[in-house]
């Protein structure tokens, strides 16, 4: 199959043995079906690559424009449209289903790309890892951030760590490991975590490195 | 569309176990796990008293506490793990809580648990 990656959602994290009896923990995507709601060729777009949408959504909350799209490329609406990469473009057409199955196989590795948790507005102990200051003997330092730099710059530097909004961003988790795919359910199983809460939309690649 | 926990369910479903006996805390067992030593398998025995269950589903734990040579030793098992041969009750123990932490501070006679007498 050409296509390169698949877009999912996350259901949360259980565990399962191996063959030899090791816990593995595994968090449990629904990744697909995916339909290709466009594709873009060299000619037209300058580049090669497949628009695929993913979840159910009521008509009622598709505007004008998008319904145009969606009647284009005849699929009934979907909830997330991203690009995927694909390798070549021969026997993928628009209104194609892509199914799990045809993308990973148990044993890949993959990236994994989501939204974070969000966390509100956060200190800089747990925004940045500041160790904070001592708790007791008259300290008056507990999670400040102290020094924000030096008093003949008469300015602080762009980029400092400072207390501020931390999380709901995007995040990659690169060189996780395939531990199942089931095809009858569209299920992914893979080893460890992944970005965001559940539920939330992920998209899924393919990872050369590995 | 099924729920997360239910999708989750229907995963682990196969792997659960349903041949292992009923204990809870307070119970004595004996517990047969398998050890790989080297590229050798051998089973294992240990055997003790049950002072928690934790977690639920494939995830379930239980730990299991005895003297050996004066010196308490704990190990957790995983319930459903592939690697635990098999559990024997070896006796019923009649406690008030489901986690019996406090053994670890109790020695020798205090650390007793009464057995539980089924009515027949």
């Amino acid at each position: 199959m050409a296509v390169q990656a698949i877009l999912g959602r996350k259901i949360g994290m259980t565990q399962i043995f191996d063959e030899t009896g090791q816990a593995i923990p595994v968090s449990v995507i629904e990744a697909g079906p995916c339909v290709v709601t466009q594709i873009k060729t060299p000619e037209k777009d300058g580049y090669v690559a497949v628009q695929v949408g993913f979840g159910e959504v009521s008509p009622k909350r598709v505007n004008k424009p998008m319904k145009g799209h969606f009647k284009k490329a005849n699929v009934s609406p979907l909830r997330h449209l991203r690009e995927v990469p694909v390798d070549d473009l021969s026997g993928i057409e628009v209104g194609q289903e892509i199914r799990v199955a045809d993308v990973f196989k148990a044993g890949d590795k993959v990236k994994v790309t989501g939204t974070s948790k969000g966390r509100g507005f956060q200190g800089v102990v747990k925004r940045h890892h500041f160790h904070g200051g001592p708790q007791s003997h008259g300290s008056m330092i507990h999670r400040k951030p102290q020094s924000s730099g030096a008093t003949d710059a008469a300015r602080t530097f762009k980029g400092v760590k400072k207390p501020g909004h931390m999380g709901a961003e995007r995040v990659t988790q690169k060189g996780l490991t395939i531990v199942r795919v089931d095809a009858e359910r569209n299920l992914l199983l893979v080893r460890g975590a992944v970005p965001g809460a559940n539920g939330g939309l992920l998209y899924i690649a393919r990872d050369e490195r590995g | 569309m099924a729920s997360a926990q239910e999708i989750i369910a229907e995963i682990t479903k196969d792997q659960l176990r349903h041949d292992l006996p009923e204990f809870g805390p307070g119970d004595t067992v004996r517990v047969h796990a398998k050890v790989i030593e080297g590229n050798k398998e051998r089973i294992q025995v240990f055997e003790g008293v049950v002072i928690a269950r934790k977690h639920g589903g494939i995830s379930e734990t239980f730990t299991v506490r005895k003297i050996s040579h004066g010196v308490g030793v704990e190990r957790t098992f995983m319930l459903h793990s592939p690697r635990i041969d098999k559990i024997e009750v070896v006796r019923r123990g009649k406690v008030r809580r489901a986690k019996l932490y406090y053994l670890r501070k109790k020695i020798g006679k205090a650390a007793r648990i009464k057995e539980l007498r089924t009515p027949r």
